[in-house]
C-alpha cells in the first residue's frame, strides 16, 4: 500500500477504467498521478508500488493544445466508446494493420467479442457492432472499405449494443 | 458649497482614459463619475463570462462598442474541462442584439458559439466590423458565410485556433463582391479548401487588406498568385508548403516575397521543406514575429533563416531549434522580447531532442529585451534558473514546463524550489508564472512572498502538503487567476483563505484532495463566490471526505449559472437544498 504525506492514495486515486477492472493496465489513463521513484521521501517504504503509468497516458500533460500533438504524423488517437460503459477510451489507429487487430484490441479493451462479419450481414452473433464516424460526420460499419481508407477518415469509434443496432446492419 | 465637475467636463476627460483598470477605478469614486463613466465607455471586456450576467453589462454600458469576452476556463485548453462544461456566447448575442445594436466589435476566447450565435450578430449589428473567434467551438463555414455575406463593413474575420465544423469551402464565396473593406482575415483553423480564384478576388478588391492568414489546404501556386496582389501585407499565414520542388515554383515564390516590403509578421508554414526556406529571406530583416512552430525543420536550416531576422520580436518555435539553434538566436536577434519553444514530440518517451536548459540560458544572457518565456523542456537545474533571474530581471511572462512530472534538478537531484525563488525575488515586474518540476512547500512559500504582481499561477504535480496552497492565498497580492492540477492538497488552506477567493477571477483545482465537504462549507460562507464541482459521479454518494475531480470557483454577482450539463455539480448557498442541478433549456 503506497502511502504519500499519510494519505493511502489508492482509495483517492482516480482511475478510468470499467468498473470491475482488476489489472492494472500498463495504457491506463490516470488524472492522479502518484509521484514515481525520483521524488524523496520522509517515509523511504516504498513497497514494490506498481509501475507508473505510462507518462503518455497522463490526461492533458505536457500541456500543449491538441492541435500541436496531432502534429506528430506517427500518432492517430480516437476516442472509443461503448454503449453503457461509464468511460470512453483512446485508442491509437496507427498501431494497427488491419481490421483484425484492431478488433481484437477493441475486444481486450471493453471485454466482449464482436460477431463474424460478412459484407451482406455485418456482424452477426454476438449483439456488439463496431461502427466508427468519418470525415463527413456520418456513422458507418466498420470493415466496410479498405483498412487505409478507414485508418485515414475514421474520427471516432462506437460500439453499438446488439438492442440498439438498426435492422438494417 | 460643493465643488462638482460638471459632467460634461468630466466626460471630456475620460474620453482620454481607455484602460478598463483606470475606468474601474473611476467608476468608484461617487455615483455621478459612476454614471459618466458608464455612458461613455466603448469597450468592454469581461474575463470571466460567468461573473455577470449579460443584461446587467447590456444595461450599465449602453455606448458599447466592442465587446470582449471570456468562457472557458484556461486549462479547457488541455482537454481537462470536460464537453459540454458551458461558455455560452448565446445569452450575451442576444442580449447585445437587443440592447446594443450599435455593437461593432465582438471577441470572444473558449466560448461555445454556434451558427444562431453568428447569424444573430450579422443580423443584429448594422455596423459590425470585428469577429475574432479565439479557441471557439460549436459553430461551422455556415455561420461564418452568414458573417461573411451580411456585414457589409466587416473589416476583422479571425478564426484562431476555432474548432469548426467544415462544411466546405464555400463561405469565402459569401463575401459579396462589393465588399472591399477587409483589413484582417484569419482562416488557418479550417481544413476544408476554397476556391483560390474567390480568394484571390477579394484580395484584389480589399485594398486596406493587411492581415491574411490561409488554412493549411491553400497550395504554394495559390499563395504565389495572393501575394502578387497583396503585396501590402505586414501580416501572413502562409498555407502548406509542402509542394513538389519545381525550380519555377521555387523562384516564383521568392519573388513574390521580395515584393513584399512590409511584411512583418510570418506564420503558417506547415510541413515547410527546407528547400523552400531561402524563397523567404528576402522578407527575414523585416520581420518582428516568426511563428515556426509547425515547421519540422532542423536546426542548420533554422539557424540560417534566423540568423538574417535581426529585428525579431517575437519568435515561436520546436524544441528542434535545439540549444545550438537557441545560442544563434540569442547573437542574431538582439531585439526578442517573446520567446516560445514547443515539444516536437509531447509524448515523453519519445524525447531525445538536445534542447535543454542551456538554449533558454543562451537566449537570457544575449538577448535583454526578453520579457516573455514559454519554455518545454524535458528537465531543468536551479543554476539555470537563477542565471536567467539575474540576467532577466525584466521578464513579464515566466512559463517552464519541465515535461517530466516530479523532475529534481538533474545536477543536484534538489527540488527546484532555489530556482524559482530566484525567479519570483529577481523578476518584480513578473504578471504571470508556470512552475513545474520537483517542487517542495517551500517553492511556494518564496513565490508567496515575493510574487507581488503576478496575476496568474499554473501549477501542476507540485507541493507537498496544504501549506503550499496556504503560501500561496496568504502571499501573492495580486493573484487573480489560480489553476492547479494534480497537487496534494485541498480542504484545510482552502477555507482557511476563502476571503481571498473573492479578490479573485477564478481559481481551477483537478486531481487534488479538496473534498465535498469542503466545497460545500465554502460555497455556502461566501455567498459571491459560485463553486463549481465538475465530476462524473454525483459527490453525494461519495463520502464527504471524499475528493471530487475538479472544482471552478469564480467570483460572480450573478449568482449560480443557470446551464450547467449533468456533470457540473453548483452547492446551494441554502445548506438544506445541499447540491442542485439547475438547468433551463
Amino acid at each position: 500500500m503506497e502511502v504519500i504525506n499519510g494519505l493511502n492514495l489508492k482509495d483517492t486515486e482516480l482511475r478510468l477504467g470499467l468498473p470491475g477492472a482488476q489489472e492494472e493496465q500498463q495504457q491506463q489513463q490516470v488524472s492522479c498521478v502518484r509521484s514515481n521513484n525520483k521524488r524523496k521521501n520522509n517515509d523511504s517504504k516504498e513497497e514494490s508500488a506498481p509501475p507508473p503509468p505510462a507518462k503518455t497516458q497522463i490526461v492533458g500533460w505536457p500541456p500543449v493544445r491538441s492541435n500541436r500533438k496531432n502534429n506528430n504524423k506517427n500518432v492517430s488517437y480516437v476516442k472509443v466508446s461503448m454503449d453503457g460503459a461509464p468511460y470512453l477510451r483512446k485508442i491509437d489507429l496507427k498501431m494497427y494493420k488491419n481490421y483484425p487487430e484492431l478488433l481484437k484490441a477493441l475486444e481486450n479493451m471493453f471485454k466482449f467479442t464482436v460477431g463474424e462479419y460478412s459484407e451482406r450481414q455485418g456482424y452477426k452473433g454476438s449483439g456488439f457492432v463496431p461502427t466508427y464516424e468519418d470525415k463527413d460526420g456520418d456513422w458507418m460499419l466498420v470493415g466496410d472499405v479498405p483498412w487505409d481508407m478507414f485508418s485515414s477518415s475514421c474520427q471516432k469509434l462506437r460500439i453499438m449494443k446488439g438492442s440498439e443496432v438498426p435492422p438494417a446492419l | 458649497m460643493g465643488l462638482r465637475l460638471p459632467s460634461k467636463v468630466l466626460e471630456h476627460i475620460l474620453s482620454f482614459i481607455d484602460s478598463n483598470e483606470d475606468r474601474n477605478s473611476v467608476s468608484l469614486v461617487c455615483k455621478s463619475w459612476f454614471e459618466t463613466e458608464r455612458k461613455t465607455r466603448k469597450r468592454v471586456f469581461v474575463g470571466n463570462c460567468y461573473a455577470v450576467s449579460p443584461a446587467a453589462v447590456a444595461k450599465r454600458f449602453p455606448e458599447m462598442r466592442s465587446l470582449t469576452l471570456k468562457g472557458k476556463p484556461h486549462f479547457a485548453d488541455y482537454n481537462l474541462v470536460p464537453d459540454g462544461w458551458g461558455g455560452y456566447a448565446w445569452p450575451w448575442i442576444e442580449a447585445m442584439a437587443a440592447k446594443c445594436p450599435s455593437l461593432e466589435e465582438i471577441r470572444l476566447k473558449r466560448m461555445v458559439v454556434t451558427d444562431e450565435c453568428l447569424e444573430k450578430i450579422a443580423a443584429s449589428f448594422k455596423d459590425f466590423e470585428v469577429l475574432v473567434l479565439t479557441s471557439c467551438e460549436g459553430f461551422s463555414t455556415d455561420g461564418i458565410a452568414a458573417i461573411a455575406a451580411t456585414c457589409r463593413n466587416l473589416r476583422v474575420l479571425e478564426l484562431r485556433e476555432c474548432i469548426v465544423e467544415d462544411l466546405g469551402g464555400d463561405w469565402l464565396s459569401y463575401f459579396p463582391e462589393t465588399s472591399t473593406s477587409l483589413v484582417s482575415l484569419d482562416f488557418s483553423c479550417l481544413d476544408s479548401e476554397v476556391k483560390i480564384s474567390d480568394l484571390e478576388r477579394l484580395v484584389s478588391r480589399s485594398p486596406n487588406l493587411k492581415s491574411l492568414k490561409l488554412n493549411p489546404a491553400v497550395t504554394l501556386d495559390g499563395l504565389v498568385s495572393l501575394l502578387r496582389r497583396a503585396p501590402q501585407l505586414t501580416e501572413l499565414g502562409t498555407g502548406s508548403f509542402a509542394a513538389q520542388l519545381k525550380p519555377e515554383a521555387f523562384s516564383k515564390l521568392s519573388e513574390a516575397f521580395s515584393n513584399c516590403k512590409q511584411l512583418q509578421s510570418l506564420s503558417g508554414l506547415w510541413d515547410v521543406l527546407p528547400e523552400y526556406l531561402p524563397a523567404l529571406y528576402s522578407v527575414c530583416p523585416g520581420l518582428t514575429s516568426l511563428n515556426l512552430s509547425y515547421a519540422t525543420v532542423r536546426m542548420p536550416d533554422l539557424v540560417e533563416l534566423l540568423r538574417r531576422c535581426s529585428k525579431l520580436q517575437k519568435l515561436w518555435v520546436m524544441d528542434l531549434i535545439e540549444d545550438k539553434g537557441l545560442e544563434a538566436v540569442a547573437s542574431y536577434c538582439k531585439e526578442l522580447q517573446e520567446l516560445r519553444v514547443f515539444p516536437s514530440a509531447p509524448d515523453l518517451d519519445e524525447a531525445n531532442i538536445p534542447l535543454t536548459e542551456q538554449g533558454l540560458v543562451f537566449v537570457s544572457k544575449g538577448c535583454r529585451k526578453l520579457e516573455s518565456v514559454l519554455y518545454f523542456c524535458v528537465q531543468f537545474t536551479n543554476a539555470a534558473l537563477l542565471t536567467i533571474a539575474r540576467k532577466r530581471p525584466n521578464l513579464k511572462c515566466f512559463r517552464l514546463c519541465v515535461i517530466e512530472p516530479f523532475a529534481p534538478d538533474y545536477k543536484t537531484n534538489e527540488p527546484l524550489d532555489k530556482g524559482f525563488k530566484a525567479i519570483a525575488e529577481g523578476c518584480k515586474d513578473l504578471r504571470r508564472l508556470s512552475v513545474s518540476g520537483l517542487l517542495s512547500d517551500k517553492a511556494f512559500k518564496y513565490i508567496g512572498k515575493h510574487a507581488k504582481k503576478v496575476r496568474m499561477l499554473s501549477i501542476a504535480f507540485a507541493g507537498d502538503s496544504d501549506l503550499m496552497l496556504h503560501h500561496l492565498l496568504s502571499g501573492c497580492e495580486s493573484l487573480k487567476k489560480l489553476e492547479i492540477r494534480d497537487c496534494p492538497f485541498g480542504d484545510t488552506a482552502l477555507l482557511e483563505h476563502a476571503a481571498k477567493l473573492e479578490t479573485m477571477r477564478s481559481l481551477w483545482m483537478s486531481s487534488c484532495f479538496v473534498s465535498f465537504g469542503a466545497c460545500k462549507i465554502l460555497s455556502q460562507k461566501m455567498p459571491r463566490l459560485n463553486v463549481e464541482v465538475i465530476d462524473e459521479h454525483p459527490p453525494e454518494t461519495r463520502p464527504e471526505s471524499s475528493p471530487v475531480e475538479r472544482i471552478y470557483i469564480y467570483r460572480t454577482v450573478a449568482g449560480p449559472r443557470m446551464d450547467t450539463p449533468e456533470f457540473v455539480w453548483t452547492i446551494h448557498k441554502n445548506p438544506e437544498i445541499g447540491v442542485s442541478h439547475l438547468a433551463i433549456k
